[in-house]
Protein backbone atom coordinates (compact mmCIF):
# COMPACT_ATOMS: atom_id res chain seq x y z
CA UNK A 1 0.00 0.00 0.00
CA UNK A 2 1.37 3.42 -0.91
CA UNK A 3 1.86 6.07 1.75
CA UNK A 4 -0.98 8.21 0.45
CA UNK A 5 -3.45 5.32 0.30
CA UNK A 6 -2.57 4.44 3.88
CA UNK A 7 -2.92 8.08 4.91
CA UNK A 8 -6.33 8.17 3.23
CA UNK A 9 -7.55 5.24 5.28
CA UNK A 10 -6.07 6.62 8.50
CA UNK A 11 -7.78 9.99 7.95
CA UNK A 12 -11.10 8.16 8.27
CA UNK A 13 -10.25 7.39 11.92
CA UNK A 14 -10.17 11.09 12.89
CA UNK A 15 -13.96 11.43 13.49
CA UNK A 16 -13.54 9.02 16.41
CA UNK A 17 -11.78 11.92 18.15
CA UNK A 18 -14.97 14.00 17.70
CA UNK A 19 -16.99 11.22 19.30
CA UNK A 20 -14.51 10.83 22.14
CA UNK A 21 -14.39 14.53 22.97
CA UNK A 22 -18.19 14.80 22.70
CA UNK A 23 -18.67 11.95 25.16
CA UNK A 24 -16.12 13.41 27.55
CA UNK A 25 -17.66 16.88 27.48
CA UNK A 26 -21.14 15.48 27.93
CA UNK A 27 -20.17 13.26 30.83
CA UNK A 28 -18.43 16.18 32.52
CA UNK A 29 -21.52 18.41 32.41
CA UNK A 30 -24.58 18.13 34.63
CA UNK A 31 -27.49 16.08 33.31
CA UNK A 32 -29.62 19.17 32.66
CA UNK A 33 -27.33 20.15 29.74
CA UNK A 34 -26.31 16.73 28.38
CA UNK A 35 -28.28 16.73 25.12
CA UNK A 36 -27.23 20.33 24.44
CA UNK A 37 -23.61 19.30 24.82
CA UNK A 38 -23.80 16.59 22.14
CA UNK A 39 -26.00 18.72 19.92
CA UNK A 40 -23.44 21.54 20.15
CA UNK A 41 -20.69 19.15 19.05
CA UNK A 42 -22.66 18.04 16.00
CA UNK A 43 -23.69 21.58 15.07
CA UNK A 44 -20.22 23.00 15.51
CA UNK A 45 -18.67 20.15 13.50
CA UNK A 46 -21.23 20.70 10.73
CA UNK A 47 -20.55 24.45 10.58
CA UNK A 48 -16.78 23.95 10.72
CA UNK A 49 -16.60 21.44 7.84
CA UNK A 50 -18.88 23.61 5.73
CA UNK A 51 -16.92 26.80 6.26
CA UNK A 52 -13.61 25.01 5.85
CA UNK A 53 -14.67 23.69 2.45
CA UNK A 54 -16.06 27.07 1.41
CA UNK A 55 -12.99 29.14 2.28
CA UNK A 56 -10.77 27.47 4.94
CA UNK A 57 -8.75 25.31 2.57
CA UNK A 58 -8.30 28.29 0.27
CA UNK A 59 -6.30 30.03 3.02
CA UNK A 60 -4.59 26.85 4.25
CA UNK A 61 -3.30 25.56 0.89
CA UNK A 62 -0.71 22.87 0.42
CA UNK A 63 3.09 22.97 -0.02
CA UNK A 64 4.09 23.68 -3.60
CA UNK A 65 0.72 25.18 -4.58
CA UNK A 66 -0.44 28.78 -4.98
CA UNK A 67 0.26 31.05 -1.99
CA UNK A 68 1.01 34.67 -1.13
CA UNK A 69 4.47 35.56 0.16
CA UNK A 70 6.07 38.66 1.64
CA UNK A 71 9.70 39.52 0.96
CA UNK A 72 11.56 40.72 4.05
CA UNK A 73 15.34 41.30 4.09
CA UNK A 74 15.63 39.50 0.76
CA UNK A 75 13.85 36.38 1.92
CA UNK A 76 10.36 35.26 0.97
CA UNK A 77 7.97 34.49 3.83
CA UNK A 78 4.95 32.49 2.74
CA UNK A 79 1.99 33.65 4.83
CA UNK A 80 -1.36 32.54 3.31
CA UNK A 81 -2.62 30.07 0.75
CA UNK A 82 -4.24 31.16 -2.52
CA UNK A 83 -6.40 28.19 -3.45
CA UNK A 84 -9.87 28.51 -4.96
CA UNK A 85 -13.00 28.71 -2.82
CA UNK A 86 -15.11 25.51 -2.51
CA UNK A 87 -11.96 23.41 -3.16
CA UNK A 88 -12.08 24.64 -6.76
CA UNK A 89 -9.10 23.57 -8.83
CA UNK A 90 -8.15 20.76 -6.47
CA UNK A 91 -7.16 17.53 -8.21
CA UNK A 92 -8.66 14.66 -6.24
CA UNK A 93 -7.07 12.11 -8.59
CA UNK A 94 -3.55 13.35 -7.94
CA UNK A 95 -1.40 12.96 -4.85
CA UNK A 96 -1.33 15.16 -1.79
CA UNK A 97 -3.63 18.14 -1.85
CA UNK A 98 -6.94 16.22 -1.91
CA UNK A 99 -5.89 14.17 1.12
CA UNK A 100 -4.70 17.34 2.86
CA UNK A 101 -8.09 18.97 2.24
CA UNK A 102 -9.90 15.99 3.78
CA UNK A 103 -7.47 15.88 6.72
CA UNK A 104 -7.85 19.65 7.13
CA UNK A 105 -11.64 19.45 7.10
CA UNK A 106 -11.66 16.94 9.98
CA UNK A 107 -8.95 18.86 11.82
CA UNK A 108 -10.86 22.15 11.55
CA UNK A 109 -13.94 20.45 12.99
CA UNK A 110 -11.89 18.96 15.83
CA UNK A 111 -10.33 22.34 16.65
CA UNK A 112 -13.82 23.88 16.69
CA UNK A 113 -15.19 21.18 19.01
CA UNK A 114 -12.51 21.75 21.67
CA UNK A 115 -13.78 25.15 22.97
CA UNK A 116 -17.22 23.65 23.65
CA UNK A 117 -15.81 21.87 26.69
CA UNK A 118 -14.91 25.19 28.32
CA UNK A 119 -18.28 26.78 27.56
CA UNK A 120 -20.47 23.91 28.74
CA UNK A 121 -23.75 24.73 30.51
CA UNK A 122 -23.78 28.41 29.52
CA UNK A 123 -22.71 28.87 25.88
CA UNK A 124 -25.62 29.35 23.50
CA UNK A 125 -25.78 27.04 20.49
CA UNK A 126 -26.09 29.79 17.86
CA UNK A 127 -23.15 31.80 19.08
CA UNK A 128 -21.05 28.63 19.47
CA UNK A 129 -21.74 27.91 15.80
CA UNK A 130 -20.74 31.48 14.85
CA UNK A 131 -17.51 31.11 16.83
CA UNK A 132 -16.82 27.78 15.08
CA UNK A 133 -17.33 29.41 11.70
CA UNK A 134 -14.68 32.03 12.45
CA UNK A 135 -12.27 29.43 13.84
CA UNK A 136 -12.67 27.05 10.88
CA UNK A 137 -12.78 29.84 8.30
CA UNK A 138 -9.89 31.99 9.44
CA UNK A 139 -7.87 31.27 12.62
CA UNK A 140 -7.30 27.55 12.05
CA UNK A 141 -6.58 27.70 8.28
CA UNK A 142 -4.16 30.60 8.65
CA UNK A 143 -2.09 28.85 11.33
CA UNK A 144 -2.41 25.52 9.47
CA UNK A 145 -0.98 27.21 6.38
CA UNK A 146 2.00 28.43 8.38
CA UNK A 147 2.66 24.91 9.68
CA UNK A 148 1.35 22.50 7.03
CA UNK A 149 0.85 24.59 3.91
CA UNK A 150 4.49 25.51 3.32
CA UNK A 151 4.14 28.72 5.36
CA UNK A 152 6.80 30.65 7.23
CA UNK A 153 6.84 28.39 10.31
CA UNK A 154 7.36 25.35 8.07
CA UNK A 155 10.17 27.27 6.34
CA UNK A 156 11.82 27.71 9.78
CA UNK A 157 11.60 23.96 10.42
CA UNK A 158 8.67 23.92 12.87
CA UNK A 159 7.46 20.35 13.44
CA UNK A 160 3.87 19.46 14.26
CA UNK A 161 3.01 16.21 12.53
CA UNK A 162 -0.38 15.42 14.04
CA UNK A 163 -1.62 18.87 15.00
CA UNK A 164 -0.60 19.50 18.61
CA UNK A 165 -0.14 23.19 17.81
CA UNK A 166 -2.42 23.46 14.80
CA UNK A 167 -5.45 21.68 16.26
CA UNK A 168 -5.04 21.20 20.01
CA UNK A 169 -3.43 24.47 21.08
CA UNK A 170 -5.45 26.60 18.64
CA UNK A 171 -8.63 24.94 19.99
CA UNK A 172 -7.41 25.16 23.58
CA UNK A 173 -6.55 28.87 23.37
CA UNK A 174 -9.97 29.50 21.84
CA UNK A 175 -11.43 27.59 24.80
CA UNK A 176 -9.55 29.94 27.13
CA UNK A 177 -10.88 33.00 25.29
CA UNK A 178 -14.44 31.67 25.36
CA UNK A 179 -14.19 30.83 29.05
CA UNK A 180 -12.94 34.36 29.80
CA UNK A 181 -15.71 35.95 27.75
CA UNK A 182 -18.46 33.76 29.23
CA UNK A 183 -17.33 33.97 32.84
CA UNK A 184 -17.95 31.18 35.37
CA UNK A 185 -21.24 29.28 35.71
CA UNK A 186 -23.67 30.69 38.27
CA UNK A 187 -23.03 29.13 41.63
CA UNK A 188 -19.50 28.02 40.71
CA UNK A 189 -17.86 30.56 43.04
CA UNK A 190 -19.09 31.87 46.36
CA UNK A 191 -18.74 35.47 47.53
CA UNK A 192 -15.15 34.83 48.62
CA UNK A 193 -14.43 33.43 45.15
CA UNK A 194 -13.90 29.92 46.47
CA UNK A 195 -15.00 27.36 43.88
CA UNK A 196 -17.71 24.75 44.46
CA UNK A 197 -17.38 21.32 42.88
CA UNK A 198 -19.92 20.80 40.11
CA UNK A 199 -19.35 17.15 39.20
CA UNK A 200 -20.37 15.84 35.81
CA UNK A 201 -23.24 13.42 35.46
CA UNK A 202 -21.63 10.35 33.86
CA UNK A 203 -18.10 9.11 34.57
CA UNK A 204 -18.57 6.17 32.19
CA UNK A 205 -19.14 8.55 29.26
CA UNK A 206 -15.97 10.41 30.21
CA UNK A 207 -13.79 7.32 30.49
CA UNK A 208 -15.21 5.65 27.37
CA UNK A 209 -14.83 8.94 25.48
CA UNK A 210 -11.14 8.99 26.40
CA UNK A 211 -10.74 5.46 25.01
CA UNK A 212 -12.59 6.34 21.81
CA UNK A 213 -10.42 9.42 21.30
CA UNK A 214 -7.35 7.16 21.06
CA UNK A 215 -8.60 5.84 17.69
CA UNK A 216 -9.01 9.37 16.40
CA UNK A 217 -5.49 10.25 17.50
CA UNK A 218 -4.07 7.22 15.65
CA UNK A 219 -5.56 8.79 12.53
CA UNK A 220 -4.34 12.30 13.29
CA UNK A 221 -0.78 11.36 14.20
CA UNK A 222 -0.23 8.81 11.43
CA UNK A 223 -1.94 10.59 8.55
CA UNK A 224 -0.41 13.96 9.49
CA UNK A 225 3.10 12.49 9.60
CA UNK A 226 2.63 10.88 6.19
CA UNK A 227 0.99 13.84 4.48
CA UNK A 228 3.14 16.67 5.78
CA UNK A 229 6.45 15.08 6.82
CA UNK A 230 6.75 12.21 4.34
CA UNK A 231 6.67 9.40 6.94
CA UNK A 232 6.50 5.93 5.39
CA UNK A 233 3.57 3.58 6.14
CA UNK A 234 6.09 1.33 7.92
CA UNK A 235 6.27 4.03 10.61
CA UNK A 236 2.60 3.61 11.57
CA UNK A 237 3.29 0.95 14.24
CA UNK A 238 5.82 3.26 15.95
CA UNK A 239 3.35 6.15 15.80
CA UNK A 240 0.58 3.96 17.28
CA UNK A 241 2.90 2.73 20.04
CA UNK A 242 4.07 6.24 20.92
CA UNK A 243 0.53 7.65 20.85
CA UNK A 244 -0.72 4.92 23.18
CA UNK A 245 2.30 5.29 25.47
CA UNK A 246 1.74 9.03 25.74
CA UNK A 247 -1.93 8.55 26.61
CA UNK A 248 -1.20 5.74 29.05
CA UNK A 249 1.59 7.55 30.85
CA UNK A 250 -0.53 10.71 30.96
CA UNK A 251 -3.27 8.75 32.70
CA UNK A 252 -0.84 7.06 35.09
CA UNK A 253 0.71 10.40 36.05
CA UNK A 254 -2.75 11.74 36.85
CA UNK A 255 -3.66 8.62 38.81
CA UNK A 256 -0.45 8.91 40.84
CA UNK A 257 -0.86 12.62 41.51
CA UNK A 258 -4.52 12.36 42.53
CA UNK A 259 -3.90 9.18 44.57
CA UNK A 260 -1.09 10.91 46.44
CA UNK A 261 -3.00 14.14 47.04
CA UNK A 262 -6.54 12.96 47.63
CA UNK A 263 -6.07 9.35 48.77
CA UNK A 264 -7.89 7.90 45.76
CA UNK A 265 -7.41 8.20 42.01
CA UNK A 266 -9.80 10.67 40.41
CA UNK A 267 -11.61 9.15 37.41
CA UNK A 268 -12.56 12.48 35.81
CA UNK A 269 -9.07 13.93 36.06
CA UNK A 270 -7.51 10.65 34.93
CA UNK A 271 -9.52 10.74 31.70
CA UNK A 272 -8.24 14.27 31.18
CA UNK A 273 -4.68 13.09 31.86
CA UNK A 274 -5.10 10.42 29.16
CA UNK A 275 -6.40 12.99 26.66
CA UNK A 276 -3.67 15.46 27.67
CA UNK A 277 -1.12 12.74 26.81
CA UNK A 278 -2.80 12.34 23.43
CA UNK A 279 -2.79 16.09 22.79
CA UNK A 280 0.92 16.29 23.63
CA UNK A 281 1.76 13.25 21.48
CA UNK A 282 0.61 14.65 18.16
CA UNK A 283 3.56 16.91 17.41
CA UNK A 284 6.26 14.28 17.57
CA UNK A 285 4.78 10.77 17.91
CA UNK A 286 6.36 9.91 14.56
CA UNK A 287 9.84 11.05 15.52
CA UNK A 288 10.48 10.02 19.13
CA UNK A 289 11.46 6.76 20.75
CA UNK A 290 9.00 4.91 23.01
CA UNK A 291 11.02 5.93 26.09
CA UNK A 292 10.75 9.59 25.09
CA UNK A 293 7.01 9.15 24.48
CA UNK A 294 6.60 7.93 28.07
CA UNK A 295 8.37 11.03 29.42
CA UNK A 296 6.22 13.23 27.18
CA UNK A 297 3.02 11.63 28.47
CA UNK A 298 4.04 11.62 32.14
CA UNK A 299 4.77 15.34 32.12
CA UNK A 300 1.59 16.08 30.15
CA UNK A 301 -0.57 14.15 32.62
CA UNK A 302 0.95 15.88 35.64
CA UNK A 303 0.65 19.29 33.95
CA UNK A 304 -3.04 18.71 33.19
CA UNK A 305 -3.81 17.80 36.81
CA UNK A 306 -2.12 20.85 38.31
CA UNK A 307 -3.29 23.18 35.57
CA UNK A 308 -6.98 22.30 36.04
CA UNK A 309 -6.72 23.06 39.75
CA UNK A 310 -4.67 26.21 39.24
CA UNK A 311 -7.02 27.66 36.63
CA UNK A 312 -10.08 26.97 38.77
CA UNK A 313 -8.66 27.99 42.13
CA UNK A 314 -6.34 30.88 41.33
CA UNK A 315 -7.42 32.31 37.98
CA UNK A 316 -11.16 31.64 38.55
CA UNK A 317 -11.49 30.14 35.08
CA UNK A 318 -14.51 27.83 34.96
CA UNK A 319 -13.68 25.11 32.43
CA UNK A 320 -16.12 22.20 33.07
CA UNK A 321 -14.40 19.74 30.72
CA UNK A 322 -10.80 20.80 31.38
CA UNK A 323 -10.40 21.74 27.70
CA UNK A 324 -7.87 24.51 28.35
CA UNK A 325 -5.55 22.31 30.40
CA UNK A 326 -5.89 19.24 28.19
CA UNK A 327 -5.52 20.90 24.81
CA UNK A 328 -3.67 24.20 25.38
CA UNK A 329 -1.39 23.45 28.36
CA UNK A 330 -0.51 19.84 27.48
CA UNK A 331 -0.35 20.86 23.82
CA UNK A 332 2.15 23.65 24.46
CA UNK A 333 4.26 21.17 26.39
CA UNK A 334 4.13 18.80 23.40
CA UNK A 335 5.23 21.53 21.00
CA UNK A 336 8.05 22.58 23.33
CA UNK A 337 9.21 18.99 23.95
CA UNK A 338 9.46 18.37 20.21
CA UNK A 339 12.38 20.80 20.25
CA UNK A 340 14.54 18.50 22.32
CA UNK A 341 13.04 15.04 21.82
CA UNK A 342 13.59 13.11 18.61
CA UNK A 343 14.75 15.61 16.01
CA UNK A 344 17.42 17.83 17.49
CA UNK A 345 18.30 21.43 16.76
CA UNK A 346 14.74 22.73 16.44
CA UNK A 347 14.66 24.94 19.47
CA UNK A 348 14.22 28.18 17.59
CA UNK A 349 11.49 26.88 15.27
CA UNK A 350 9.51 25.34 18.13
CA UNK A 351 9.86 28.47 20.28
CA UNK A 352 8.75 30.60 17.31
CA UNK A 353 5.68 28.38 17.05
CA UNK A 354 4.87 28.79 20.75
CA UNK A 355 5.42 32.55 20.51
CA UNK A 356 3.03 32.66 17.55
CA UNK A 357 0.37 30.66 19.39
CA UNK A 358 0.51 32.92 22.44
CA UNK A 359 1.25 36.21 20.70
CA UNK A 360 -0.88 35.92 17.59
CA UNK A 361 -3.46 33.12 17.89
CA UNK A 362 -4.61 33.98 21.44
CA UNK A 363 -5.21 37.72 20.83
CA UNK A 364 -6.78 36.98 17.43
CA UNK A 365 -9.17 34.33 18.69
CA UNK A 366 -9.99 36.39 21.79
CA UNK A 367 -10.67 39.49 19.68
CA UNK A 368 -12.85 37.65 17.17
CA UNK A 369 -14.88 35.92 19.90
CA UNK A 370 -15.22 39.21 21.78
CA UNK A 371 -16.57 40.79 18.58
CA UNK A 372 -19.09 37.98 17.96
CA UNK A 373 -20.19 38.23 21.59
CA UNK A 374 -20.97 41.94 21.11
CA UNK A 375 -23.50 41.17 18.38
CA UNK A 376 -24.58 37.65 19.32
CA UNK A 377 -24.33 37.25 23.09
CA UNK A 378 -22.60 34.06 24.12
CA UNK A 379 -24.06 33.64 27.56
CA UNK A 380 -27.47 32.08 28.10
CA UNK A 381 -29.98 33.89 30.32
CA UNK A 382 -30.17 33.25 34.08
CA UNK A 383 -33.36 31.23 33.55
CA UNK A 384 -31.69 29.18 30.86
CA UNK A 385 -28.82 28.36 33.15
CA UNK A 386 -31.13 27.53 36.00
CA UNK A 387 -33.38 25.21 33.99
CA UNK A 388 -30.53 23.69 32.03
CA UNK A 389 -29.50 24.18 28.43
CA UNK A 390 -31.49 21.15 27.27
CA UNK A 391 -34.84 22.56 28.27
CA UNK A 392 -33.98 26.17 27.49
CA UNK A 393 -32.41 25.77 24.06
CA UNK A 394 -33.69 22.41 22.82
CA UNK A 395 -37.05 22.23 24.53
CA UNK A 396 -36.53 18.76 25.99
CA UNK A 397 -34.25 17.12 28.53
CA UNK A 398 -31.74 14.40 27.67
CA UNK A 399 -33.15 12.36 30.54
CA UNK A 400 -36.87 13.27 30.70
CA UNK A 401 -37.58 10.74 33.43
CA UNK A 402 -35.38 12.72 35.83
CA UNK A 403 -36.96 15.55 37.80
CA UNK A 404 -35.96 19.11 36.98
CA UNK A 405 -32.79 20.16 38.76
CA UNK A 406 -33.86 23.75 39.17
CA UNK A 407 -34.69 23.20 42.81
CA UNK A 408 -31.09 22.36 43.69
CA UNK A 409 -29.80 25.49 42.00
CA UNK A 410 -28.62 28.03 44.50
CA UNK A 411 -27.31 31.47 43.78
CA UNK A 412 -24.28 31.80 45.98
CA UNK B 1 -6.10 46.15 31.37
CA UNK B 2 -7.43 43.42 29.10
CA UNK B 3 -6.54 45.47 26.02
CA UNK B 4 -3.10 46.31 27.41
CA UNK B 5 -2.41 42.63 28.03
CA UNK B 6 -3.56 41.63 24.55
CA UNK B 7 -1.43 44.36 22.99
CA UNK B 8 1.57 43.13 24.97
CA UNK B 9 0.95 39.63 23.63
CA UNK B 10 0.97 40.98 20.08
CA UNK B 11 4.03 43.13 20.78
CA UNK B 12 5.95 40.12 22.04
CA UNK B 13 5.10 38.26 18.87
CA UNK B 14 6.22 41.18 16.70
CA UNK B 15 9.58 41.19 18.54
CA UNK B 16 9.92 37.48 17.80
CA UNK B 17 8.97 37.90 14.14
CA UNK B 18 11.36 40.79 13.66
CA UNK B 19 14.19 38.84 15.23
CA UNK B 20 13.52 35.85 12.98
CA UNK B 21 13.30 37.99 9.85
CA UNK B 22 16.18 40.37 10.40
CA UNK B 23 18.80 38.82 12.67
CA UNK B 24 21.35 36.59 10.99
CA UNK B 25 22.97 34.67 13.84
CA UNK B 26 21.25 31.93 15.77
CA UNK B 27 22.33 33.16 19.19
CA UNK B 28 20.99 36.70 18.76
CA UNK B 29 17.81 35.30 17.23
CA UNK B 30 17.33 33.06 20.26
CA UNK B 31 17.97 35.96 22.66
CA UNK B 32 15.40 38.21 21.00
CA UNK B 33 12.98 35.30 20.68
CA UNK B 34 13.19 34.72 24.43
CA UNK B 35 12.82 38.46 25.08
CA UNK B 36 9.70 38.52 22.90
CA UNK B 37 8.30 35.52 24.74
CA UNK B 38 8.98 37.24 28.08
CA UNK B 39 6.88 40.19 26.88
CA UNK B 40 4.16 37.71 25.90
CA UNK B 41 4.21 36.12 29.35
CA UNK B 42 3.76 39.55 30.96
CA UNK B 43 0.83 40.19 28.61
CA UNK B 44 -0.70 36.81 29.43
CA UNK B 45 -0.44 37.46 33.17
CA UNK B 46 -2.11 40.87 32.76
CA UNK B 47 -4.97 39.46 30.65
CA UNK B 48 -5.48 36.55 33.06
CA UNK B 49 -5.56 38.84 36.10
CA UNK B 50 -7.96 41.23 34.36
CA UNK B 51 -10.42 38.36 33.92
CA UNK B 52 -10.54 37.35 37.57
CA UNK B 53 -14.04 38.35 38.72
CA UNK B 54 -14.23 40.92 41.50
CA UNK B 55 -15.70 39.87 44.84
CA UNK B 56 -18.48 42.45 44.39
CA UNK B 57 -19.53 40.70 41.17
CA UNK B 58 -20.39 37.59 43.16
CA UNK B 59 -22.43 39.43 45.77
Amino acid sequence: MTGLAAAGLLILLIPFAFAGLALMSTGLTRSRSAAHSVMSTLTVAAVAVLIYVVCGFAWQGYPGRAAFALTVAGKQWNWIGAEGLFLRGLDFEGPGAGFAACFGMFSAALAAIIPLGAGEERWRLGSAAASAAVLAGWTYPLFAHWVWGGGWLAQLGFVDAGGTATIQVVGGLTALSVSWILGPRRGKYNQDLMPFAMPGHNAVFVLFGALLALLGWFGLNSAGAMLFYGAAPSRVPLIAINTTLCAGSGLLATVLVTRTRFGKPDAWLSANGWTGGLAASSACAAFVTPAEAIILGLVAGALVTFSIEWLELHLKVDDPAGAISVHAVAGLWGVFATGFLGRNGQWIAQLAGIATLLGFVLPTTYGLNWLINRFWPYRVTVDGERNGMDLHELGANAYPELASHSEDFMQR
Amino acid sequence: MKLAGLLLLLSGWVICLTALALLPSQSTRLSFLLAGMAVEVIGLVIVARAHIPLREDRG
